[in-house]
């Protein structure tokens, strides 16, 4: 599947990582909702890491959708939970 | 899967139909790396001018050594002269000692040079790089404006604008969806025809090789009767055959060339 780092560009990782992936997407969920900016910042450095790590990124040429995103490495807690309200990531 | 990654991705798909994401616009992500690979370059840069500075300051340190050294020698040299061993002797001690700073010095200085080379070399190579992915950026973005120029021109063509809602939006959908499945079961069908998928309850399977079995088992039958013919009409013939050094082929021989045999897929 393709995965985008906002603002980075995309990576195709192999389903087999998925559930390693998906422990640090979980507590990442965790962090942002309990308001725990520190690990919020850890865990999404570990998860940015992992996708870049065990994904090869697409060339830039190419313009697939993405299947999962990810937030910037420099997001904030209340950006993400910006995006991830009701408004969504496109205002309006 | 219910973290963050795959919220985003709803949150993205959902409101695409609505609006152009800018994140999710190409031309948008292509523009925002080629901001990106700038900055790297203006930090590579700026790295490549902070060693050159103090590669010159190094020189300035050296320049100074070195002239205090040679002014140490001289002051020996004159000490020497006006019979002052002990003073002679103590300017070149101190003189030593500079030459010491100055050999630590010219080390360092070899190294900050090495750097500096290297970093205005991989500079030149990003520059290239930046460069190249600048006008490839171009070519892709006109390429994507036009496509999605053809696509608005489609859609109004065909009456599925923006302007016709979101109910005309999920009709589109529905209706693409259901192409994409009938699409997909006529595949499917044609793949298992043609045996490159199993089916798994061997139904159709049975029915291709029952066909076949029919088929091929006719043509032995045909065959049969073509080579029994030929031995009743041509008893003299095929003696004739032998004679002529067995390079021909009796008819039954030959039929399996021209006549499609099928193999077990």
């Amino acid at each position: 599947m393709i995965v985008r780092i906002m603002g980075e560009g995309q990576v195709r990782l192999d389903d087999s990582h998925l559930t390693e992936l998906n422990k640090l997407d979980d507590e990442l969920l965790a962090e942002m909702e309990s308001g725990d900016e520190e690990g919020f910042h850890r865990t999404l450095g570990s998860l940015l890491g992992a996708v870049r790590r065990l994904g090869d990124p697409l060339p830039d040429a190419s313009l697939e959708p993405s299947e999962l995103i990810l937030p910037s490495p420099d997001a904030t807690l209340d950006e993400v939970r910006e995006m991830l309200s009701d408004d969504g990531l496109i205002p309006g | 899967m219910s973290g963050v990654m795959k919220r985003m991705g709803m949150i993205f798909r959902a409101k695409a139909n609505k609006a152009l994401d800018r994140a999710e616009d190409p031309r948008e992500t292509l523009d925002y790396s080629y901001q990106k690979q700038l900055e790297l370059l203006q930090k590579v840069r700026r790295g490549v001018a902070d060693v050159a500075t103090s590669r010159k300051r190094l020189e300035l340190q050296l320049n100074q050594l070195q002239s205090q050294s040679s002014k140490l020698e001289d002051q020996g040299r004159k000490a020497l002269a006006l019979g002052r061993e002990d003073l002679a002797r103590e300017a070149l001690s101190r003189r030593a000692a500079l030459q010491q700073q100055v050999t630590d010095l010219e080390t360092q200085h070899q190294t900050l040079q090495g750097e500096e080379e290297k970093l205005t070399l991989a500079a030149q190579r990003l520059q290239a790089k930046v460069d190249a992915f600048r006008t490839k950026k171009e070519t892709i973005k006109a390429t994507y404006t036009a496509a999605q120029a053809q696509t608005r021109i489609g859609e109004a063509f065909s009456g599925i604008s923006e302007e016709m809602g979101d109910v005309g939006m999920a009709i589109q959908r529905a209706e693409d969806k259901t192409a994409q499945l009938q699409a997909r079961a006529g595949a499917i069908d044609e793949l298992l025809a043609s045996g490159a998928l199993d089916d798994q309850s061997g139904l159709a399977k049975d029915d291709i090789q029952s066909e076949l079995d029919r088929l091929s088992g006719g043509t032995d039958v045909e065959l049969e009767l073509q080579r029994m013919k030929a031995e009743l009409a041509g008893g003299s013939s095929s003696s004739q055959q032998a004679i002529e050094g067995g390079t021909g082929q009796s008819p039954s021989q030959q039929q399996p060339q021209d006549t499609p045999r099928f193999d077990k897929q």
